[in-house]
């Protein structure tokens, strides 16, 4: 607890520093990387991340010291060359996009290492701290880092949001942008050009591999939460600060630790957390409420068919066993008796000894579920044409969902028929 | 002598990743053979902590555990959690590699790999660890034993499911209905994916090796139509690419295995514009020739 607040109290110059790089770092990445996501091409920040490492060998050797101008402008040229040859790649041979975003992340990493390792051998003193854009050096920013993170930063959140309303029209529907005359071509080379902004400063903090966690994973986590764009992409950011901070934070207590994989362990484990337990959209939530529209298409079954048992000799006040529902459509034993206990103590059915009668809410339940299926054979035969013998499947999934807004308007445009494509009548509540 | 063995190990390390690179690319499934390859990391450290030394058939245990969970991880996040197939790879491998990483500096003093070995690995020292017998006869750096038993399982592993590998992989429909498994196939491929991966992991690292399994095969899969001759071409590439990537590596006084994943590099590039069948060159000879 002390050393947190110790932390948090940011009066250690050098907690100031990593702490505020990383979370700058972090948060800004996330924003921009969040259009990478939202545009499926998460694997392309990757690549980016990959591809950097020989332009910044190149611009060492230009430069013959480590100038960050040079490296940048470096790190630039090959980020950017790389995704117009992964682009050449897919539009002019038959490899797919995978293929070709695979095959130059490894080559241009290969072309890198090879430089990097001539570099080393080269006797160059001036290249030492080359190769911490392969690992990154989170734990070990100083106030010049902060310098250009900040600025690259603060270029990156401006640039986004004075162009928001075009990178996420171009994410969505790229047609519709093209159509209103707008210049796709220029707002594409923006944001990429912006991605590679991201990935450049972000690799001197995490490292290659890493990169492409700091731009795609907190958008993949703030997805889960909202489909508002707008409030994803603060989350995303948010979600990315909280783990830049983290990272900063467990390095500082155990300074042996490496930030930058700290830093991907904790945004991953909110993303997983968020794949799993986020309202909605989680594993967790789906799974449940499909168990529960299982549970309430088996009861109106059961109920359907103690209905249509009441049909077939027109007196709903009999309690049938178990072998004559079974009859009337198949059900395993145990589960049979299961759905009937439920709806036994939600009140729909009574039960006397082992056999089982509809109350009158039951009946009023299955019979809507008996009129709309019905009614909807009749609407597809009618105004769909299809034959009477091919539509009770489609009926049969359309009674458990449809709404009484809807049941209503389908009453009204069918003009309450008194039977249904079968000739069987269709029941109503009078 | 020590070029010889260099070489030799390079060749079969990209004879292994060729081969099974051809099936990964004809899937689309090229980036999850990149993520296997980052993926792999904790799981060799884990079994490098289990067993205390660089044994290399506990670690080949380990890692190919890790490698299908890593297929599983990717597929339960995109079918189950409905991400999308990029972003569930995204942040499936780099959250293992970040937790391998992390095992790296946690146990550095308990074992024995460095970061840098891990991103391209040290071919360069594959001649220092020999098998010497008792008798004291040096049979030849260990290296070349380990890689050389991976090609060949390979290959058997190839020749015996060959039928069930080509079905899945070019009608996985007319498969399933003959009663092979999809599925199955998909995590069996993928744990030679994952075992081959750390095979060639000391030699060339967990980057290259992505090199080798999909340079060589897109290389391929624009000189023929035919999968045989595209299983024996992309060898060739790899194994060209192997000799010519030492000598680069040499004269330039650079990695090894960076040359050799340049070379792939520049063989694909001359194959995109000069491929006989596909190249762009001959693609434009032949419509100005209608």
């Amino acid at each position: 607890m002390n050393a947190l607040l110790e932390f948090l109290s940011f009066s250690d110059a050098n907690v100031r520093y990593v702490a505020l790089g990383s979370v700058l770092l972090t948060a800004s990445s996330a924003l921009v990387g969040s259009f990478t996501f939202l545009n499926k091409k998460s694997l392309v920040g990757d690549a980016i991340a990959h591809a950097v490492l020989p332009g910044i060998c190149l611009g060492f050797i230009l430069a013959g010291t480590k100038n960050p101008l040079f490296l940048l402008i470096g790190a630039f040229l090959t980020g950017w060359l790389s995704l117009v040859i992964i682009d050449f790649i897919t539009h002019n041979t038959r490899i797919k996009e995978d293929s070709a975003i695979g095959l130059v992340l490894s080559v241009f990493f290969g072309i890198g290492i090879l430089m990097l390792t001539t570099i080393q051998k080269s006797g160059n003193a001036a290249q030492s701290g080359l190769d911490h854009f392969l690992f990154g050096k989170a734990a070990s920013l100083v106030g010049n880092d902060l310098l250009s993170f900040s600025i690259v930063a603060v270029v990156l959140v401006i640039t986004v949001v004075i162009l928001f309303k075009e990178f996420s029209l171009l994410a969505f529907d790229k047609d519709f942008a093209i159509a209103l005359g707008l210049p796709v071509r220029t707002i594409q080379i923006v944001l990429t050009s912006l991605i590679v902004l991201a990935v450049v400063i972000g690799i001197q903090a995490v490292g290659v591999v890493l990169m492409a966690a700091i731009l795609i994973t907190p958008a993949a986590a703030a997805r889960f939460w909202t489909d508002k764009i707008i409030c994803m992409f603060i989350l995303a950011s948010l979600f990315g600060a909280l783990s830049g901070l983290s990272g900063a934070f467990i390095s500082y207590t155990a300074p042996s630790m490496p930030t930058g994989p700290w830093i991907v362990v904790v945004i991953s484990f909110i993303a997983f957390f968020s794949f799993f337990f986020a309202p909605k959209r989680g594993v967790v939530s789906r799974l449940y409420r499909q168990y529960a529209i299982k549970k309430t298409i088996n009861n109106e079954n059961v109920l359907k068919i103690l209905y249509q048992l009441g049909e077939a000799n027109s007196n709903f006040t009999l309690y049938r066993n178990l072998p004559e529902i079974i009859r009337w459509r198949y059900y395993d034993e145990p589960k049979l008796i299961r759905i009937l206990k439920r709806l036994t103590s939600q009140g729909y059915t009574e039960r006397v000894g082992n056999t089982w009668c509809l109350t009158e809410a039951g009946k009023n339940r299955a019979q809507r579920v008996v009129k709309i299926h019905r009614l909807w054979e009749l609407y597809l035969t009618t105004y769909m044409h299809i034959a009477p013998d091919h539509v009770h499947d489609d009926a049969e999934t359309i009674e458990h969902l449809l709404t009484p807004e809807l049941e209503e308007r389908l009453e009204q445009q069918l003009g309450f028929p008194k039977l249904d494509p079968h000739q069987s009548e269709i029941p109503y509540n009078n | 002598m020590n070029d010889i063995y260099i070489i030799t190990t390079a060749i079969l390390v990209s004879c292994s990743c060729a081969l099974l690179g051809c099936f990964l690319i004809l899937r689309k499934m090229a980036m999850v053979g990149d993520a296997i390859s980052h993926a792999v990391l904790p799981g060799i450290v884990i079994a490098f902590l289990l067993s205390g030394s660089r044994d290399s058939l506990t670690m080949l245990i380990g890692a190919g555990l890790l490698g299908v969970l890593t297929t599983f991880f990717i597929e339960f996040f995109h079918k189950k959690a409905r991400l999308q197939t990029d972003a569930s790879i995204g942040v499936t491998f780099t959250w293992l590699f970040a937790v391998g990483v992390i095992l790296i500096s946690v146990f550095a003093g308990k074992v024995d790999l460095d970061q840098d070995c891990v991103l391209y690995g040290e071919i360069a020292y594959v001649p220092l660890d020999t098998i010497i017998t008792s008798s004291g006869m040096v049979l030849g750096p260990k290296a070349i034993y380990v890689s050389g038993f991976i090609l060949l399982l390979i290959i058997a592993f190839i020749a015996f499911a060959y039928k069930e590998l080509f079905l899945t992989t070019f009608d996985p429909a007319f498969a399933g209905a003959i009663g092979i498994s999809t599925t199955l196939w998909h995590y069996v491929l993928m744990g030679a994916v994952s075992v081959t991966t750390v095979a060639s992991f000391e030699s060339v690292g967990a980057i290259l090796v992505v090199a080798l399994l999909i340079a060589p095969a897109a290389t391929a899969f624009l000189l023929t139509d035919n999968f045989k001759w595209m299983l024996v071409l992309a060898c060739l590439t790899g194994i060209i690419a192997s000799i010519a990537g030492y000598y680069l590596a040499v004269w330039l006084d650079g990695s090894i295995a960076g040359a050799i994943a340049s070379i792939t590099g520049v063989i694909f590039l001359i194959a995109v514009f000069f491929s006989p069948l596909h190249g762009i060159a001959f693609r434009k000879v032949r419509a100005s020739a209608h």
